[in-house]
């Protein structure tokens, strides 16, 4: 078990998101309250819920309330337990990527890539390896969209190729070539064995090799359960996580590829003109 | 047909009926006229042929590839390949032992070879390849009356909706005790699901097998297994526990002869989803899914169609119609097929984002559609996936509702949602806590339907009037553009799937005028569904 921090004050201000460190909030500022659930091999017994204390003491809390068990069959025992934990968490220390280009409406997207490219932007989008789950890159590509934001076939001025489920990679680039496209987007939801992160690499490596580096296209992954700071690691130029707009999608895409919109009177693309839900 | 609950019109629902006949003819007419690489597999197996050669390649495609390619100026594939191969055994090609394996052996060998026979020739292959293929469909008849023996021997499930529990950990060893818990906390019907991606596999894997992507390989061995494992827990807690697989895919006509001869239950097959979900050609699905159909309805198997698919990519209250479209289109091909009404899980989904008001109304309105419309059969319900948002405790209640519209629609076979949808692979909590969900719903308001009878001019039957309304203006659509063209503007699930594109189209072959299948021959033929089983049918 962690020896307990010095109880430094922590704030749970709402403004406070780079500020003092803090502790889990049940219902009054500093208490640390946690909950969590598990199963053990163990049959129901005291001494099951000995061990399932046990295990949430050596998690960090303590005390610890087993306030549920139930038997799941002859050799299991499912826990609920509520407890304190004394662990601090520093919001100054914690490293995520944020949003570094402006959010656009697809108006002001359209507008952005008719100045810069003078041509229709080509989106080449699929699922490849063996998922066969499109909810991600339909929700991306469709017209249907995704959290009330259209997909990028709505978008005018881009010229979107949805190859749907299960592409290999070298069909991936061989369609990407032919349409010349200027981004491709892959979707991955099945993370067993890391699928998601060892197609990703392959597809990375494959266009690398099909492309002299100026000419090869944007590359963009997404998904459920990817980690948004692995983008150099797998070598594909952004990755996008859990809860990603369309919007979000096109911003990034006309921000690397249409750069410099032009603006009246130099003023900066509004940010966040409506709430973006992530 | 008068339904209580919706007061439906009659006269609509009957041109509904008749849309849908008259969408499906042509394609029913274009299945007969065409014949693929995994119906010429699946009757090499109805044959006797089983098994793989050291690379895991199955005898009946090395069989197949080399019928194919020895007949390639005949037409390959046009005469099917009973002719060729009876011929060569015939003829003594097989070498001593004389079997389909013997000659599947030698073939790939490149020591047998293989002819179009003509007149006595062709009469004595014909006749041979009838009494093996005849042997396979006789199998599947009697593992289809082995059913019905265990069910009156060890009783039914104890009430409807089934509940329909999923495992899938890629390892048939661990499916095997998951699945045996599952029966014993509940669950009336067991599914594996397959790895993903065995759908656009052009053979069926052998053997028992370990590893799957998210899901666990469906195999001949793999099926055995499942099911002796599940024959002993049903007959220890008396009471028969159902077993589903997929035919869908590539090798639909052949899992559907190993799921025949090994007595699964249920099969998912429905007769659009490859086309929309998997990109597979048009044309071979629909040759494949025929086929598919026939062995199921001979096997006794209730089908699973897959409506709940669309609304994962369509919205689920715009899409509506296109369900209920699917839905009688569905049921169009299985009847044609020889399926009966009590073998139809046609599928829909409380797929309503919640966020949207009445969204409870909505979903129960779609629910009672269905019923209403298909009476007899055993409804598949499935849970929510698409606003399953990680919020475990939310999607707990969800689920909830879910069961609840369930038990107020009737519905026939209730796939049970899990809180830890779009989180992970069902854990063993997940699952036991998703059946206490379920068995609060149905203890508390199982018969609750008996007191549900929505206002004639209500939100609910009004919003059903209109859902009906919607599908038979689609229908017509359907009907005028055809049912291959509509599926090509992206008319279903908001796919574009043209016929002359998707996986799968060079294994379709035009039949030659003298092309045989002694299997179709049964299953076409008058009595095709129901010959000698008149007395196990209900």
């Amino acid at each position: 078990m962690s020896s307990p921090e010095p109880a430094s004050e922590p704030s749970n201000e709402p403004s406070n998101e780079r500020g003092a460190p803090v502790r889990p909030y049940g219902d009054s500022t500093g208490d640390g309250m946690v909950q969590t659930s598990f199963t053990l091999p163990l049959p129901l017994s005291k001494v099951a819920e000995g061990a399932a204390v046990q295990l949430a003491n050596k998690m960090g809390m303590d005390p610890a309330l087993v306030v549920h068990s139930r038997a799941l069959g002859p050799g299991h025992t499912f826990f609920v337990v509520y407890g304190r934990v004394q662990h601090l968490v520093d919001p100054r220390t914690v490293q995520v990527v944020e949003r570094d280009y402006p959010l656009l409406t697809p108006k002001e997207a359209n507008a952005a890539v008719k100045a810069a490219l003078r041509r229709r932007l080509v989106v080449v989008g699929a699922c490849i390896g063996t998922d066969a789950h499109t909810v991600g890159i339909d929700a991306i590509l469709n017209v249907k969209g995704f959290a009330g934001e259209k997909g990028l076939e709505y978008y005018r001025e881009l010229r979107t190729v949805n190859l749907g489920a299960q592409v290999s990679v070298p069909e991936l680039v061989a369609r990407a070539t032919e349409e010349q496209a200027d981004a491709v987007l892959v979707s991955q939801v099945v993370t067993q064995r890391d699928a998601h992160l060892l197609n990703t690499r392959e597809m990375s490596a494959a266009f690398r090799e099909a492309y002299p580096p100026e000419r090869r296209p944007l590359l963009v992954v997404g998904g459920p359960r990817f980690d948004e700071t692995m983008a150099a690691e797998l070598g594909v130029d952004r990755v996008f996580g859990r809860g990603t707009t369309p919007g979000e999608v096109a911003s990034f895409l006309v921000h690397r590829l249409a750069p410099d919109p032009p603006r009246p009177s130099g003023v900066p693309a509004q940010d966040a003109p409506q709430a973006v839900a992530s | 047909m008068t339904d209580p609950k919706l007061a439906l019109d009659p006269h609509l629902v009957a041109r509904a009926r008749d849309l849908a006949s008259r969408a499906g003819a042509p394609i029913v007419d274009l299945a007969r006229r065409h014949t693929t690489v995994s119906v010429e597999r699946a009757t090499l197996r109805l044959g006797g042929l089983d098994g793989a050669d050291e690379d895991g390649t199955p005898w009946v495609n090395r069989l197949t590839e080399a019928v194919a390619a020895d007949l390639y100026a005949d037409g390959g594939l046009a005469h099917g390949v009973s002719l060729p191969v009876w011929d060569a055994l015939v003829r003594g090609e097989a070498g001593p032992s004389g079997d389909l394996a013997a000659l599947a052996r030698r073939a790939a060998a490149g020591r047998a070879r293989f002819r179009l026979p003509e007149g006595p020739d062709a009469e004595r292959a014909a006749e041979a390849a009838r009494a093996a293929v005849g042997g396979g469909l006789d199998a599947i008849a009697v593992r289809r009356r082995e059913r019905e023996q265990l069910l009156a021997e060890t009783g039914d499930a104890p009430r409807q909706p089934w509940i329909y529990l999923i495992v899938a950990t890629g390892d048939i060893h661990e499916d095997i005790p998951q699945a045996q818990q599952a029966a014993r906390a509940g669950a009336d019907v067991i599914a594996v699901i397959r790895s993903t991606g065995q759908s656009l596999l052009d053979f069926v894997p052998e053997g028992a097998t370990r590893e799957g992507y998210a899901g666990t390989y469906a195999t001949r061995e793999n099926f055995r297994l499942m099911r002796a494992a599940l024959d002993e827990t049903s007959r220890e807690l008396r009471r028969y526990v159902r077993l589903t697989n997929y035919a869908s895919g590539l090798c639909m006509p052949e899992i559907a002869v190993l799921a025949g001869l090994e007595r699964l239950d249920m099969m998912l097959n429905d007769s659009m989803y490859g086309i929309l979900f998997r990109d597979i050609n048009p044309v071979r699905t629909f040759v494949d899914q025929r086929f598919s159909r026939q062995v199921h309805a001979r096997a006794g198997i209730i089908i699973n169609t897959g409506e709940d698919n669309y609304l994962t990519t369509a919205d689920a209250v715009e899409a509506a119609h296109t369900v209920t479209t699917s839905q009688l289109l569905n049921e169009y091909f299985a009847h044609e097929a020889g399926l009966e009404d009590w073998q139809l899980g046609l599928g829909h989904a409380f797929e309503i984002d919640p966020a949207l008001p009445e969204s409870f109304r909505l979903e129960l309105s779609h629910a009672l559609l269905a019923r209403a419309l298909f009476p007899d059969a055993p409804l598949k319900w499935m849970p929510p996936t698409r606003h399953m948002t990680g919020d475990v405790f939310r999607g707990h209640l969800l689920d909830g509702f879910f069961n609840l519209a369930g038990a107020l629609t009737g519905q026939g076979i209730l796939l049970v949602g899990m809180m830890t949808e779009a989180v992970v692979t069902p854990w063993l909590s997940d699952r036991d806590l998703a059946l206490q969900n379920v068995r609060y719903v149905l203890e508390a308001a199982g018969n609750l339907h008996e007191d549900f009878h929505p206002a004639p001019d209500g939100f609910i039957a009004r919003r059903a009037h209109h859902v009906l309304g919607e599908t038979v203006d689609l229908l017509e659509r359907v009907v005028d553009e055809g049912l291959l063209a509509a599926i090509a503007d992206g008319t279903f699930g908001l796919m574009k799937r043209p016929a002359d594109q998707g996986r799968g189209l060079d294994g379709v072959a035009e039949k030659a005028p003298d092309y045989l299948n002694p299997a179709t021959e049964v299953l076409d033929g008058p009595t095709a569904a129901r010959p000698v089983l008149q007395e196990v049918s209900r």
